[in-house]
């Protein structure tokens, strides 16, 4: 007979053997062989009453199990941590907020009867002393639940709407003042458009975070691309040092590096070169200074029974919670002596105790903090080929232009106002006036007009064609206009379209086939020439070139490439431009440089032209010619460049910013999910495609079919993700219409 | 009288729809590497919007546009002697020899059999609580008509107008619409035939169930 407590050990350390062949995925054959050869034999002998001493024997083949496994855990590859952090024995957020905080309730849902079982949220609270007296301190714990291999968890998996309860109570943790934990354990967000839209939920909370009057600590385990980004725009980043952190799942990384086709499977070697190229874990994350610190896992990663992981990951998520209390603090002595303090490695968090609840005025200060770090981020991944001079000319110049401005909008605008009122007033008066007393000759003169009925002749007669000016309609024209070939219309089977003319379609017709009025792709320059004043166009920041900051191998050459093609040095042109006399800042992303992907260079230059924007005052146009979504050859480099440009929008919006986009061609995931999807005014031109991941990923991830065009820009207007969808042609009035309408009291225009 | 068991001998002798395919404009032909024989297919997806079998290329003013198969079938014909040669439009390119379906057989013997009543317009039917009674309680084949009944109730918007039957009187032999399911001007709401039919229609439409099982 077996001891049952001998049984639950070996099940134990069947289990860990089970793991360890599960992450090494065939690797370290060898080990495995000798772990399962040795408790196969213990337990044979067990069972035949061979082993005098078990509680020995057990002890031993535990010491083994231990010692194998941190000798293994030197050679966990990038790969192997994406399947230690999917593995159903990894901790999951339960056993977080059942070993980690002292109590907890959970909210919003339980289980599978919640609006999304794949994010879990809870109220939970820390116990601390100092000395007799005892402090509960309450936080909002949000994060993906994958659970142990629960199915309806969807494996952390958020939907649009699991999101957006997450947004809801990060909402509540705000009113009541409680910092916020999120911990993030995710391989992605599920793909669908389904109100409130997976691309736009998203941008929704990376802006929400952006501007929290709370504390806020992400902890990533899982942090897979747009899904992780919903929940990790934190004042600290701590990560687990088994987990990952990329821009995509090395899975993906490989159907697009393969150029894979639907339902093509990528090899393994593929896949694990994507993952050691993408720089994905903790070490990497923390050299590129997109995380805080990381919490070192026991060999292997952390399970739930590693106890001692979890007082560990106690301590450190207490004690980032009080380092960014105490960074709030505005008395540079305190703030010091407390830093100290906490800095101790010797430091008892538990009897330090630090007050969670933050003032007006510290509030604001985590705020800017937390805006501000963000922007720092990623600045050297971009190559900034800016002469010296231009940079130190700028600098300068804002040094001008700031107090400027001030005065200028501030005050000046503020008692002008007043006066144009009162002058307003006075002409209308006139006018009016003017009017009564002019009353006769107007009578006169409009008899006389009768008689000579020319005009009117002229209006009813023909027109004349005797000089073709209708190509002059447009200050550009495609290159493809002088290309002697008919088109066909994708719609013509279920329009009729005939056939159009490449010359008339590329030329009067502006690429719109002239009887269903699909859009046809247009190079950007026709925007920038047809759609701003005449040489009203100035560039700037077009120094700030894509580059290869992880050496992605192979990637140098295509990014020349691109460069050669499209005549420019990144994806994204920035430039200063006026629409019918209204000065205005433009963001172009262009889908003819690497789909119009955005890097480190794209995000920098948003960035700079979001901040050009505020420091001149002027309305800021996103335009997106195209976009495939973040560039995954640049890893973290361009996912981080999500909650940054979303952060830079924030500041502008906050300030007083108009702040439009505008989509054309196809528009997709990370850039949508964040900087552009937050825009609280979003117009699409037609035929457009809106969306977070294209067919082929909602294929691959969810098993479901979606039906053609379920991207176009209709769509998304009936989902209410965009405002508008305009004609091509009427983009120029449209623009200068919305700067008229929206551009109000507190907007920057003219 | 129609001769439901003739219709549907003649249907087996020659279980098949030839879809002659044509060019629909003028253009120079090239064709792919198909041989006749081969079997095409038609558009396939849930929502149809995967092509069919490329049979040519038809290209005029530099613009190449498939001509693509619209049913699944065997190939026939196929005019390669046309290949780079410019032709006017309407020129037979090739020739597709479709197997009717079962339900394709039911569907023709059912339109010569029956007498179909049409929906007026575009809008939403139902039977009157009457008529709907005595359908649920019995088998709608048991369900007799007769010109000038009041029948349906045709409702668009909330706008309720009762429609009367006009047509043979006869029984109700299929029902094509469905509960709250808007109906296109013109489709067929239900099918009629008269008493002395009604065995032998649904004896064809048994044997059409049994022998083209499998098909």
């Amino acid at each position: 007979m077996i001891d049952n407590n001998i049984e639950k050990r070996i099940v134990a350390l069947q289990e860990r053997l089970i793991y360890l062949k599960d992450i090494f995925a065939g690797k370290h054959a060898d080990d495995s062989d000798l772990l399962q050869d040795r408790l196969a034999s213990f337990s044979r002998k067990l069972r035949s009453d061979e082993v005098s001493d078990p509680y020995t024997d057990i002890a031993s083949m535990e010491d083994l199990f231990s010692y194998v496994e941190s000798k293994l855990d030197s050679s966990v590859t990038a790969m192997d941590r994406v399947r230690i952090v999917r593995h159903p024995q990894r901790i999951c957020l339960r056993d977080i907020l059942e070993n980690v905080y002292d109590t907890f309730t959970e909210v919003g849902g339980q289980d599978e009867y919640s609006l999304d079982p794949s994010i879990l949220i809870a109220r939970a609270v820390i116990t601390r002393h100092r000395g007799k007296k005892t402090y509960h301190q309450p936080v909002m714990v949000i994060g993906q639940e994958k659970g142990h291999g629960a199915e309806f968890r969807n494996g952390g998996s958020v939907k649009p709407w699991g999101n957006a309860k997450a947004m809801q109570f990060m909402r509540v943790a705000e009113t009541e003042g409680i910092p916020i934990h999120c911990y993030v354990c995710t391989p992605g967000s599920f793909p669908i458009e389904d109100y409130p839209g997976a691309a736009q939920q998203i941008a929704r909370n990376i802006y929400g975070m952006a501007g929290l009057r709370v504390p806020i600590i992400a902890i990533i385990s899982e942090g897979g691309s747009g899904g992780a980004e919903a929940i990790s725009l934190a004042d600290k980043r701590i990560m687990l040092s088994h987990g990952y952190y990329s821009v995509i799942s090395p899975e993906g990384a490989a159907a697009i590096e393969g150029h894979l086709k639907e339902g093509e499977r990528a090899s393994s070697e593929l896949i694990e070169h994507c993952a050691e190229n993408l720089h994905i874990t903790a070490k990497d994350n923390l050299g590129f200074g997109y995380i805080d610190q990381i919490i070192q896992e026991p060999p292997l990663g952390a399970r739930p029974w590693h106890f001692e992981f979890f007082r560990t990951l106690r301590q450190e998520v207490i004690r980032a919670t009080d380092e960014v209390i105490i960074s709030t603090r505005a008395l540079p002595l305190l703030k010091t002596l407390a830093q100290n303090r906490h800095a101790r490695p010797t430091a008892n968090l538990e009897h330090l105790y630090i007050h969670w609840g933050l003032s007006a005025g510290a509030r604001s200060r985590l705020v800017a903090l937390r805006q501000k770090k963000f922007l720092r981020l990623s600045r050297s991944a971009a190559s900034d080929k800016r002469p010296m001079y231009n940079k130190v000319m700028e600098l300068l110049s804002s040094y001008i232009t700031k107090p400027w401005n001030s005065f200028k909008y501030d005050f000046y605008r503020k008692h002008q106002r007043k006066i144009q009122t009162f002058v307003e007033e006075i002409d209308n008066e006139w006018e009016t006036f003017k009017y009564r007393l002019l009353s006769p000759w107007r009578k006169f003169k409009h008899g006389i007009e009768k008689k000579n009925n020319a005009k009117g002749e002229a209006l009813m007669a023909l027109s004349e064609w005797t000089k073709d000016s209708r190509r002059k309609k447009w200050n550009y024209l495609s290159p493809r206009y002088k290309i002697d070939k008919t088109l066909t219309c994708p719609n013509s089977a279920e329009y009729g379209c005939l056939d159009l003319w490449g010359p008339d379609l590329f030329g009067e017709f502006a690429g719109v086939c002239s009887y269903c009025g699909y859009h046809f792709p247009m190079e950007p320059e026709w925007y920038v020439r047809n759609v701003f004043d005449k040489d009203s166009v100035i560039e700037f920041n077009s120094e700030i070139e894509a580059g290869n900051p992880l050496s992605f191998p192979n990637f140098d050459e295509r990014i020349r490439k691109a460069q050669e093609k499209n005549g420019t040095r990144s994806g994204c042109m920035t430039f200063e431009a006026r629409i019918a006399g209204i000065k205005i800042i433009v963001a172009m992303f262009m889908g003819t440089f690497r789909g119009g992907s955005v890097g480190a260079a794209e995000g920098c230059k948003f960035v700079e032209a979001a901040e050009r924007a505020t420091k001149n005052r002027y309305p800021f146009l996103a335009y997106v010619h195209g976009t495939a979504g973040m560039r995954i050859q640049e890893g973290t480099h361009a996912l981080i460049q999500m909650p940054r440009c979303t952060v830079a929008v924030r500041r502008y919006i906050e300030a007083g910013g108009l702040y439009v986009v505008l989509y054309d061609t196809n528009s997709f995931a990370g850039p949508v999910a964040s900087f552009l999807g937050c825009s609280p005014y979003q117009f699409a031109v037609r035929s457009s495609n809106i969306g977070f991941a294209g067919p082929g990923v909602i294929k691959e991830t969810t098993g479901m079919d979606i039906p053609p065009r379920y991207h176009r820009s209709t769509e998304a207007l009936a989902r209410g993700h965009i405002q508008g969808i305009w004609d091509r042609r009427q983009i120029r009035a449209n623009l200068k219409q919305a700067l008229r309408t929206i551009g109000g009291r507190n907007l920057y225009y003219r | 009288m129609l001769n439901i068991s003739e219709l549907l001998e003649s249907i087996k002798e020659s279980p098949y729809r030839d879809i002659v395919i044509r060019t629909p404009h003028t253009g120079c032909l090239s064709f792919p590497d198909l041989a006749i024989g081969a079997e095409v297919h038609g558009p396939s997806s849930q929502w149809k919007n995967k092509p069919g079998t490329l049979l040519a290329t038809l290209e005029r003013e530099r613009n190449p546009k498939p001509i693509l198969a619209p049913e699944k079938g065997e190939l026939v014909e196929l005019h390669t002697e046309l290949a780079g040669t410019f032709v006017e439009a309407q020129t037979a390119v090739a020739t597709i020899r479709h197997r009717l379906t079962r339900e394709e057989v039911e569907h023709i013997i059912l339109q010569k059999a029956l007498f179909l009543f049409r929906a007026p317009e575009r809008a939403k039917y139902y039977f009157t609580p009457e008529m709907d009674k005595k359908i649920h309680a019995t088998e709608s084949h048991s369900v007799k008509v007769r010109d000038g009944m009041e029948l349906l109730i045709m409702s668009r918007m909330k706008r309720e107008v009762h429609l009367q039957y006009s047509g043979p009187d006869g029984v109700i032999y299929a029902i094509y619409f469905k509960y709250n399911e808007n109906i296109d001007a013109g489709a067929p709401l239900i099918g009629v035939c008269t008493q002395e039919q009604l065995p032998a229609i649904q004896e064809v439409i048994m044997r059409i169930k049994t022998e083209w099982a499998g098909r």
